[in-house]
């Protein structure tokens, strides 16, 4: 029914508008300097310039990258377990458990994040519990380990809950077929469930390295003012410092710094499978 | 050396549920402590819930919060709904310009969607405030409920809107009557969906409002350098809130299916009934 399509235009012209522009937009301002109005804009890719040639800002950057490639590892090895003792279970069970782990990631990230400040504080329940293995008087609040706790925290259920769903879809009969073979567990869990599961650890990474790179809230509230990460360096130049086309060039550079490392991924992926296959 | 796997496994999944809770427990325990310590619990109190309910900022915010997400999801599920039913008898180019402008909030940093929407309301000059925040709220739900329709009306027969119209019906009575109830399962996940990313949404709303306008995330985020227990009392309300709302959500299907399943073991013999309640799924 042709007349149906008409019930998308409305949405082309919003998307085109809300969507689209805005990003258009952002990449205009990186690109262009003095003033807010079109009319006086100039170009120029000083703000690149500046970003490339300033080792202060390329060393954030360098810290975002290893701060988010550190909770993907940590997230990789811890959510793959859970997901495979997940995946292990009969339907109902692997229900209840799924939804045991989505719960919490309803409540407001926020909320969740600014819980850790009592329990890493100085006195609190990790102090304490350290306190007992001889460890004294540790500060975890405002450090490093802080930062990449809650970073863990709130991304790992993305990551499990992937390599559950890539798990999950895979056919349990190639498992009997593998040690009828002759295989035996750990053979058959390198060679047959590993390989097949990978497609759910790839989007596990690009749900929790994306978020972990561009977070600024995490630093923020864990991290104290000292720990700053490339989120936070965009956060000031937007809402401090007020240099909204170099806010703007960050953002770009952030941006496709991404998609690039999400091509890679993929591309190492499918490349991966094809070995697999051949 | 099964079982001992079993167990490993069983270790695993309980410190991970336990690292997934603990926070939640601690800010819940935290919030009726009878002191100002953030460590330590000194007695059973409701006086941060007190500050709380005498504290209009944080009234303000929570009421903000929740008028933002409820208005966000009804025009967004209404928008998405119609957008994904026009989108399926639209051309491949305008599928495919749709999909791919979709993706930019789903795949870009949030962060990066935020000052778009920032920097787009400053160049229009629309005084940011509630009013920005609700459109902003509006444009990133949208994404998410035609993703979650989409499946539903894809899997649908192409001519079930033609038949009800050469039975007599007029287009708007075919999308209500006839669509709408075939895809309302889509319908729902993609509202719940909206509902959530909405009332939990920081980085964005954080930067496209202004006025002084402040949802609970913004709130939170601009108070947790003092220590202020009230906090707490708000974050376990929300904890509360939410708790419901997926309790209601996922268990009373639950008991409906299991009611459905046990009206139909009464009534048909066992050997087609798993015939049929497979079909209704």
């Amino acid at each position: 029914m042709k007349r149906f399509s008409q019930l998308a235009v409305p949405y082309v012209v919003w998307s085109a508008l809300m969507l689209l522009l805005p990003m258009i937009i952002v990449v205009f301002y990186s690109f262009t300097d003095g003033g807010n109005g079109i009319a006086a804009f100039q170009f120029t890719i000083k703000h690149y310039a500046k970003f490339f040639t300033d080792p202060d800002f390329l060393i954030v950057l360098w810290r975002s990258v290893k701060i988010a490639v550190k909770t993907t590892v940590i997230c990789i090895l811890l959510g793959y377990p859970a997901a495979y003792f997940i995946a292990g279970n009969s339907d109902r069970i692997r229900n209840i458990l799924v939804l045991v782990i989505t719960l919490p990631t309803w409540i407001n990230m926020l909320v969740r994040t600014y819980a850790w400040i009592g329990i890493l504080t100085k006195g609190g329940l990790v102090s304490s519990f350290l306190g007992l293995l001889g460890i004294k008087d540790t500060e975890l609040l405002y450090t490093e380990a802080a930062v990449l706790i809650g970073m863990v925290y709130n991304f790992l259920p993305f990551m499990i809950l992937q390599i559950n769903t890539s798990l999950c879809k895979m056919d349990r009969s190639l498992l009997e077929a593998s040690s009828d073979l002759g295989a035996d567990g750990l053979q058959t869990f390198c060679r047959v469930t590993f390989p097949l599961s990978l497609p759910g650890v790839v989007s596990g990474i690009s749900l929790v390295f994306l978020p972990a790179v561009s977070s600024f809230f995490i630093p923020k509230l864990l991290g104290g003012g000292q720990y700053f990460l490339i989120g936070n360096v965009i956060e000031n130049q937007f809402i401090t410092v007020g240099e909204w086309n170099f806010g703007s060039a960050i953002s770009v550079i952030m941006a496709v710094l991404m998609m690039l490392s999400m091509y890679l991924v993929r591309y190492i992926e499918a490349k991966n499978s094809q070995v697999a296959d051949s | 050396m099964k079982k001992n796997k079993k167990i490993f496994g069983k270790i695993i999944m309980l410190l991970t549920a336990a690292f997934f809770y603990l926070p939640i427990v601690y800010v819940v325990v935290f919030s009726f402590n009878s002191s100002k310590s953030l460590t330590a619990f000194k007695g059973f109190s409701l006086q941060w819930y007190e500050k709380m309910l005498r504290d209009s900022q944080m009234m303000q915010s929570l009421y903000t919060t929740i008028l933002v997400a409820v208005i966000a999801t009804v025009v967004s599920t209404i928008a998405g709904t119609l957008t994904a039913v026009g989108l399926s008898k639209s051309r491949k180019v305008i599928k495919d310009f749709v999909s791919q402008v979709n993706d930019f909030p789903i795949m870009n940093p949030e962060i990066v969607t935020a000052i778009g929407l920032m920097l787009f309301f400053i160049t229009f000059r629309v005084e940011r405030g509630l009013l920005t925040m609700i459109l902003a709220h509006i444009a990133f739900c949208i994404p998410y409920v035609i993703l979650s329709v989409m499946p539903k009306i894809r899997s649908l027969d192409p001519n079930l809107a033609d038949a009800a119209m050469d039975l007599g019906a007029t287009p708007a009575q075919a999308l209500m009557q006839v669509i709408v109830p075939q895809i309302s399962p889509g319908i729902f996940s993609g509202a719940l969906i909206a509902f959530t990313m909405s009332f939990d949404d920081f980085i964005i709303s954080y930067f496209v409002t202004g006025r002084g306008v402040k949802n609970l995330s913004i709130m939170v985020y601009t108070m947790s350098k003092r220590v202020n227990p009230s906090i707490n009392a708000v974050s376990s309300l929300v904890i509360f809130l939410i708790t419901i709302i997926l309790v209601l959500i996922n268990v009373v299907p639950l008991i409906r299916e299991r009611a459905v399943k046990r009206a139909v073991k009464r009534q048909l013999p066992v050997r087609t009934s798993g015939n049929v309640t497979g079909a209704g799924q």
